[in-house]
């Protein structure tokens, strides 16, 4: 086990601190992604949604 | 200390989930396989689609079906643990907890039904949901360690994606887009069989009531011939229903010609049967198994050459 710090506040093991930001990382973009697709799904439906 | 105390401290620290792990609870290669499928369908359906819509057509049957499979890994840990094939997964392995799994499942299914529903249509994510359901349930909980029927039923789920993205795109499910998930859903014992054939004593081990541990190799055998007969003529329908053109018939001609050929091999073969080890140097398991393994090699061939060219034939009307 390593000391609390900013970066590893709960004070895991060097290799569970990196797999935790990992995680952390991976959620962050399927949020962001998630907006962006709900964003793209508006804007679409409300001009018609449909090619050609 | 309570026994779960003990036991935990017994066995050696996992190492902690990586983001890699969630992403390989999704059973990544069966997913592309899925949405090598699902946009077949999507394609086929011949409607004019915003490609930004497609494209989120197509996530949303991905995910989805990655979500069954983390239900399904959170469901089998247990057998998955004794079988060399799947022990290394990141349930059985301990990286992941059972619950975190079946949440993440549980998350993503309906992430991928609400999406699906809300960008395209409830016609496709009903019948999303309804595989995603099918899988993890009627499959993994129910069939899976009750029957050697388990696959033949069970792929019903795997055969679902075409019409999931022709609804897609179409907002209907006409019997073309059934008669592709007829294709797959005949084609899924043979496949399946011919893999267990050559892993039976892992199946055997965990307990699960795969054709070859219940039925024993030699029927096994002649239920793939079966379907294999039944397979050929159905690959080579849609040529009548209008959906394949001169393309799609040579390919299903040919490639269906080899499946039954190679089922008839692996028919005359001794593929499987494990009392064949006692007969001495005459009997090599590896050696007799290679019929069985190619027939699972070229299924995977034959499926992906007659949807590649349903994708081709379809694709190349849309662009003209």
């Amino acid at each position: 086990m390593n000391q609390p710090s900013r970066r590893n506040p709960f004070g895991e093991s060097e290799e569970a601190a990196k797999a935790r930001r990992q995680r952390s990382l991976a959620m962050a973009l399927g949020l962001v992604g998630f907006v962006i697709l709900v964003f793209v799904v508006s804007l679409l439906k409300l001009s018609g949604g449909h090619a050609g | 200390m309570s026994d779960a105390a003990m036991s935990a401290k017994a066995r050696p620290a996992a190492a902690p989930a990586s983001a890699g792990d969630y992403f390989s609870l999704l059973k990544p290669r069966v997913m592309s396989l899925v949405v090598f499928t699902a946009l077949t369908g999507l394609v086929c359906a011949g409607r004019p689609l915003h490609p930004a819509l497609a494209a989120i057509a197509i996530l949303c049957i991905a995910v989805g079906a990655g979500a069954a499979g983390a239900l399904n890994m959170a469901w089998d840990s247990d057998i998955d643990a004794l079988m060399r094939r799947t022990r290394g997964r990141p349930v059985p392995a301990g990286r992941i907890s059972r619950g975190d799994a079946a949440f993440f499942g549980g998350a993503l299914s309906l992430f991928a039904v609400m999406l699906m529903g809300l960008a395209l249509n409830w016609l496709a994510a009903g019948l999303l949901a309804f595989t995603i359901l099918f899988y993890a349930v009627v499959y993994t909980i129910w069939l899976k360690r009750l029957t050697p029927q388990n696959i033949v039923i069970g792929g019903l789920a795997g055969a679902l994606p075409p019409v999931v993205g022709w609804a897609a795109a179409s907002g209907t499910a006409p019997l073309d887009a059934w008669l592709l998930c007829a294709i797959i859903f005949i084609w899924t014992p043979p496949h399946f069989w011919a893999l267990s054939l050559y892993t039976s004593g892992d199946y055997a081990k965990a307990g699960v009531p795969m054709m070859p541990v219940v039925k024993g190799a030699k029927s096994t055998r002649l239920q793939i011939l079966v379907y294999s007969l039944i397979l050929a003529p159905l690959g080579f329908a849609p040529v009548f229903t209008g959906l394949g053109g001169v393309l799609y018939g040579a390919v299903s001609a040919g490639g269906g010609a080899a499946f039954v050929l190679l089922a008839l091999r692996l028919f005359r073969s001794r593929a499987g049967d494990a009392d064949g080890a006692g007969e001495g140097v005459l009997y090599d398991p590896k050696a007799e198994a290679r019929p069985a393994r190619d027939l699972f090699a070229v299924s995977i061939l034959y499926l992906f050459a007659l949807f590649a060219a349903l994708l081709v034939e379809h694709g190349l009307r849309s662009v003209a």
